[in-house]
């Protein structure tokens, strides 16, 4: 990456950015010092821990890196995913183990009610207590307990609208005391709303027919024989 | 120094820029800015491959060393087979799983074995969106045109024109499974427009395009119970006496033992190089890009194509410090957003391709008009608040709920205030070549997605990738499951190792690395 400017208004003391503050955090218990400001994810790797699992994007969307951590003196314990949180002095934090729940498996083509089959598929969804911990749960800050509800109810377009912003990171099963595991509610319910209830887009399946009867094969012919300069210059078609 | 009292020239400007256009760059300008500016043309990071299929061809050096890599298999290895299936997909991401379901749509027993878990990949992070001609003004020729150009008209015209003409039915079959994808009061898909095409034919899901599909896909292989191996890696192919693919040798990295496949088809859709971290570029990259699949294929014999070319995504972030070669969705740009310089001054038409945007801004900072952080680093800024001033309050959570988000984590409010960025490592554009069906040179091995080489040319659209691993995805899965009714399963040798390695020493090359690499070594030690 280049570092080098001659812009001299933007100037920086490269002796400051070479000596990084350091802060002590706690990893699965154990102290370690890191750089302040480095993510969690890079933190490990800073105090020699091998990452294998827990690991995945590294984006902030695939929720490989689920966490619990937890601030200086706040007994809260808060969740994140570890390549998108910095790290503060004072804080603790684990990875959070991999998660048992069970997926309903289906196919969203012979199922009769829709709506209906969200009862049989995942019988515990109706049974949410009201607890709210698996919205506390969710680093994305997506309203979980409401999408259960919103589920229960049979508005799965809201069930879609809520979840888009899910990692699948699975944080909210856990924490679930009536045995949810919502993020999966969740997938149920949204695929079903695209399968069930979107109409189909008539310019699609027009585009489809169009290319089966082989409106395009005189351009094809056309464009094909080409050469590299002729293509460059015709631009539209 | 933080870079907050360095908006000001953004705002300041931010009026002015409104009312200005920039041209599009003229082919000539675009190949003078390229060859001086783009990281594809620094010829000191370039070196000729000692040997096997693609021996003399330029290559980066982090690829060719790669490429040259030993196995950590010995050439005695026990090959008693732990599974034996129709076709053993390698790769959870995008390709891999739309092979899988098309390969067990046709009735085959298929595996698929990733080093990571199911679905992380570089695939989920897709912001952009998938092309997908559809719109009435727009057609796959179009789309071919576009996409050409886009790449240099290097581009194989068998492959592009496969691709483009299957994207309406690619977009059907993701419907029926479920994907969301926006849509028009009409119930239309919405279409946007992308850098480089002149039609709007960007099909989104906000900006969790990749995320929406792969929810949905992982779901779906997990209802069809396809088999699934987690944190297995492939270290080794294997081959027949003939030469042809017959499966692979797998590490459990959790128990660290290897786990041999005895396959009829083996689908490589193992991703892309980001973390290999080309020419010392971060990367906006999943932690397992360290193009495995390209080291598996070269060894059993399959030619590589155009991997002297690399796409370096021009909207890496720089800051803060945590999002670091993190990808900012081009979206952005798309919608109208401007880059702007440390002057305050617009400097390429920001829906140019990304090679040219890339450059252009490399220019700006060796130039000595970038924005240097308080770490050192050095970039442009992205107008973020001005699709709020054009288009109303709202619109970027509205449109950009993940970006917000990803700058929200950090006290950064891009509703607010312009982020900073650079070019980032983000693909790979060549790669194994394949046939229209995904078929390799090697006889029963394919590749599908990123580790493919030759339909996006040298510089790939934004959007095509989705639509590449779907398409190829489908058709690898396709022809594998097919093939796989014709033949009987080969005897597992590792012969083409042995081979390998004989010709490594043929050619005096020693003391190799070992690939694949599967994670990249960030551990300090």
């Amino acid at each position: 990456m280049a570092t080098e400017s001659s812009d001299k208004d933007n100037a920086v003391r490269q002796e400051d950015a070479l000596q990084p503050e350091m802060v002590t955090v706690e990893i699965a218990g154990k102290p370690f010092r890191v750089p302040a400001g480095i993510t969690l994810m890079k933190s490990l790797w800073y105090t020699g821990h091998d990452v294998t699992r827990g690991a995945g994007c590294l984006g902030g969307f695939c929720g490989a890196c689920a966490t619990y951590y937890r601030t200086k003196d706040d007994p809260k314990v808060k969740t994140c995913l570890a390549c998108s949180r910095a790290v503060e002095d004072g804080m603790s934090f684990s990875f959070a183990p991999p998660f048992p729940a069970r997926k309903a498996t289906y196919d969203l083509n012979q199922i009769q009610d829709h709506k209906q089959a969200l009862f049989e598929l995942y019988p515990e969804a109706p049974l949410c207590r009201n607890c709210n911990a698996c919205t506390e749960a969710c680093p994305q800050n997506i309203d979980v307990r409401e999408g259960v509800w919103k589920a229960v109810f049979g508005d799965f377009q809201a069930v879609s609208e809520t979840f888009m912003d899910c990692v699948m990171c699975g944080l909210c099963a856990p924490v679930c005391i009536a045995d949810i595991a919502p993020s999966l509610v969740a997938v149920y319910a949204s695929r079903a709303y695209g399968v069930r209830e979107m109409a189909k887009p008539p310019g699609l399946f027009d585009r489809i027919k169009a290319i089966e009867e082989g409106q395009y094969h005189d351009d094809w012919n056309r464009v094909l024989r080409m050469t590299d300069e002729e293509l460059q210059e015709i631009g539209e078609c | 120094m933080d870079v907050q009292p360095l908006h000001a020239a953004v705002h300041k400007s931010r009026d002015a820029r409104q009312r200005q256009t920039l041209p599009r760059l003229s082919p000539a300008e675009r190949d003078a800015l390229i060859k001086k500016f783009h990281p594809d043309h620094r010829q000191a990071a370039y070196r000729p491959i000692a040997f096997g299929p693609n021996k003399g061809d330029l290559t980066v050096h982090e690829l060719a060393s790669i490429l040259e890599g030993d196995s950590s298999i010995p050439d005695d290895l026990p090959l008693v087979p732990d599974h034996v299936v129709d076709v053993l997909v390698v790769g959870g991401g995008g390709a891999g799983c739309a092979a899988a379901l098309h390969a067990h749509g046709q009735g085959a027993d298929v595996l698929l074995a990733t080093k990571l878990r199911l679905g992380d990949s570089n695939s989920v992070m897709a912001q952009g969106g998938i092309q997908v001609a559809v719109a009435p003004n727009d057609s796959p020729v179009q789309h071919f045109l576009d996409t050409l150009k886009g790449g240099h008209m290097k581009n194989d015209h068998q492959l592009l024109k496969t691709m483009v003409e299957e994207g309406p039915s690619i977009a059907k079959w993701l419907l029926e499974l479920g994907v969301l994808f926006d849509r028009d009061p009409d119930g239309n898909l919405h279409v946007k427009k992308g850098g480089g095409s002149t039609r709007e034919r960007l099909l989104t899901c906000s900006d969790y395009t990749g995320l929406e599909i792969m929810r949905v896909l992982k779901d779906e292989m997990l209802n069809q119970r396809i088999q699934l191996l987690e944190f297995a890696a492939a270290m080794e192919l294997l081959s027949d006496d003939q030469g042809a693919c017959t499966g692979a040798v797998l590490k459990d990295l959790d128990n660290k033992r290897f786990v041999v496949v005895a396959a009829k088809t083996v689908i490589l859709a193992t991703g892309g190089i980001g973390r290999l971290h080309i020419q010392g570029f971060p990367t906006s990259n999943h932690y397992g890009a360290t193009g495995d699949g390209l080291a598996l294929a070269y060894r059993i014999g399959a030619p590589v194509t155009q991997i002297d070319t690399f796409q370096y995504h021009p909207s890496g972030g720089v800051y803060p410090e945590q999002l670091v070669g993190q990808l900012v969705t081009e979206g952005i740009r798309s919608e109208g957003g401007h880059l702007v310089n440390a002057k305050g001054d617009r400097f390429v038409n920001e829906l140019d391709t990304r090679d040219v945007v890339s450059s252009s801004i490399i220019r700006e900072c060796e130039e000595g008009r970038g924005v240097r952080t308080a770490t050192g680093r050095v970039g442009v800024w992205l107008d973020t608040p001005l699709l709020e001033v054009e288009s109303g309050k709202g619109t970027l959570e509205k449109h950009f709920p993940a970006m917000v988000r990803q700058y929200e984590r950090y006290g950064v409010d891009i509703r607010a205030d312009p982020v900073l960025i650079y070019p980032t490592l983000h693909y790979q554009n060549g790669g194994v070549k394949i046939d229209v069906n995904g078929e390799t040179p090697v006889k029963n091995l394919w590749v599908a997605g990123e580790t493919s080489g030759g339909l996006h040319g040298r510089n790939r659209l934004m959007g095509n990738s989705l639509l590449d691993l779907m398409v190829f995805g489908k058709r690898s899965g396709l022809a594998a499951a097919a093939r796989g009714q014709t033949i009987v399963q080969g005897r597992l040798t590792l012969n083409h190792l042995q081979r390998f390695r004989a010709d490594a020493k043929q050619h005096g090359v020693t003391h190799q690395m070992v690939s694949p690499m599967v994670l990249p070594a960030y551990t300090r030690q």
